[in-house]
């Protein structure tokens, strides 16, 4: 869907489907607002979807143009949607994530930095990595109105779920670009250098 | 010797467990408001301000603070004249995880082997349990709920004694550097020096243990903790990695002595949901 923006804060609000243009008019750096379906999956379900498609077959929901959520919520108490619902980290699932790219996955949610191969996804198949702001689960959790199982409720807090999300914030990390927000923050306030 | 029955045990646990979740400790928040103002990068800030923010939250509604509600790791201080009474004691303290993790609406995190299928064993336990018998009657308990993240980011090494401070001050700066965003900075600094392989990982997690702007005892360790607190913060990585002043709001060294071919240094890295509460019974 067309990216909008948000009268009162002037944020940028990303609705999944994303087309290429969407994601090329994003930049590092950009703070924005995601609103709708997105999903989850951590490493658990990550590796079942790697899995399906290297055996050639489908994946539990249709990925082009979507947006994955790196989450595992606490359990919701009765008469809530969702418990705390704050980002993990990315890294342990940059092992699977340049196949979800190539199948047509438009952007993951998550913390922390991407390695080499995620970034060159992110090029190659015109994709956007985003931060959510970890430890603020309770806040985060406020964004998000509908939670419905997908695939492998098995895997209890690591099933893949569909959210319904409202003003979710996140800042772009990675573009399409090449550019990365965490060695650009690193640059302007590193005043020690390691190894 | 004074008789304690291991349900006081279990009960005090679940509480722990629930209120270390839900509640960050009056330190801790302040070492954040402090952060807050001592931060000058414009996004830095604005991550504390939503920290601080989320932690308000979290009390309020007594939910928790980080979806990752941890390992629950529990330091017992025994008093020797304690007498625990009514079944085993490490039982209890697993009762009282399951209790608190369960009525608590708390995560599961706990995968029961660790290479294998990975099946959650969905209670939470078992916990991690610590244990020093000390003088006196008193039984205290501490528990730590450790999140995955900042827990994997963490690191040991068998330093020479000829790399001395310089070897820890180095080794420190590189896996704070490594762990970058991922730790979920601001964080703390957990530093143990001195023991052995197994104790120095120990001495770490201690450390992170201890109540915020408290120096070690030892001028030593009190003169490296300020050093390297700035050196950490001079990296530049800021509140969760998007820049800043602040990478970290404080380093706490616990040491020992050890071997005279041996120096064993472990960063143990808390996240900034530092969630430790204790209790004596």
């Amino acid at each position: 869907m067309p990216i909008t923006i948000q009268r009162e804060t002037g944020l940028k609000v990303l609705t999944p489907p994303l087309a290429d243009e969407e994601v090329l008019a994003l930049h590092a750096g950009d703070e924005v607002l995601v609103t709708g379906y997105i999903y989850t999956a951590r490493d658990a379900a990550h590796k079942r979807m790697y899995e399906a498609l290297e055996r050639g077959e489908s994946l539990p929901f249709d990925i082009r143009g979507q947006i994955i959520y790196y989450v595992g919520p606490t359990p919701a108490k009765p008469g809530k949607v969702i418990g705390s619902a704050g980002p993990t980290t990315s890294g342990r699932v940059d092992k699977y994530t340049p196949r979800l790219y190539e199948a047509g996955l438009k952007a993951s949610i998550g913390k922390g930095d991407r390695n080499q191969a995620v970034r060159e996804a992110l090029q190659n198949h015109k994709g956007i990595y985003l931060a959510a702001y970890a430890g603020t689960g309770v806040l985060i959790s406020r964004n998000i109105k509908e939670v419905q199982p997908v695939a492998y409720e098995d895997l209890g807090t690591e099933a893949i779920v569909r959210l319904r999300v409202e003003s979710f914030p996140c800042t772009v990390m990675n573009d399409a670009y090449g550019k990365d927000l965490f060695q650009m923050a690193k640059e302007q306030w590193q005043r020690v250098r390691v190894g | 010797m004074k008789e304690l029955h291991v349900d006081r045990v279990a009960e005090t646990v679940s509480r722990l467990c629930r209120e270390a979740n839900n509640h960050l400790p009056p330190d801790v928040l302040q070492a954040l408001e402090r952060a807050q103002a001592k931060e000058e990068s414009k996004a830095g800030k604005r991550i504390i301000s939503l920290i601080l923010e989320n932690a308000k939250a979290a009390a309020d509604e007594e939910e928790p603070l980080c979806q990752d509600t941890g390992t629950t790791v529990v330091f017992l201080e025994v008093g020797q004249d304690v007498h625990v009474v009514g079944g085993a004691l490490s039982e209890a303290i697993n009762a009282g995880v399951r209790r608190g993790y369960q009525e608590g609406f708390l995560r599961k995190s706990i995968a029961a082997h660790p290479f294998t299928k990975r099946l959650n064993t969905r209670d939470n336990t078992p916990s991690i349990i610590h244990a020093e018998i000390v003088p006196g009657d008193q039984l205290k308990i501490g528990v730590l709920t450790k999140g995955g993240g900042a827990e994997n980011m963490s690191r040991m090494a068998m330093l020479k004694p000829s790399d001395g401070r310089e070897g820890i001050v180095n080794f420190v700066l590189e896996t704070v550097s490594r762990a970058g965003g991922n730790a979920c900075p601001p964080s703390i600094i957990g530093l143990g020096i001195g023991g052995t392989y197994d104790y120095v990982a120990y001495l770490a997690k201690k450390a992170i243990t201890r109540p915020l702007g408290q120096p070690s005892p030892d001028p030593d360790n009190a003169t490296l903790e300020r050093d390297l607190l700035e050196k950490v913060n001079d990296l530049g990585i800021g509140p969760l990695g998007f820049g800043g002043r602040v990478t970290a709001l404080a380093v706490h060294v616990e040491s020992y002595p050890c071997h005279i071919a041996s120096l064993p240094v472990a960063v143990n890295i808390q996240c900034h949901s530092a969630r430790y509460k204790k209790a004596v019974l």
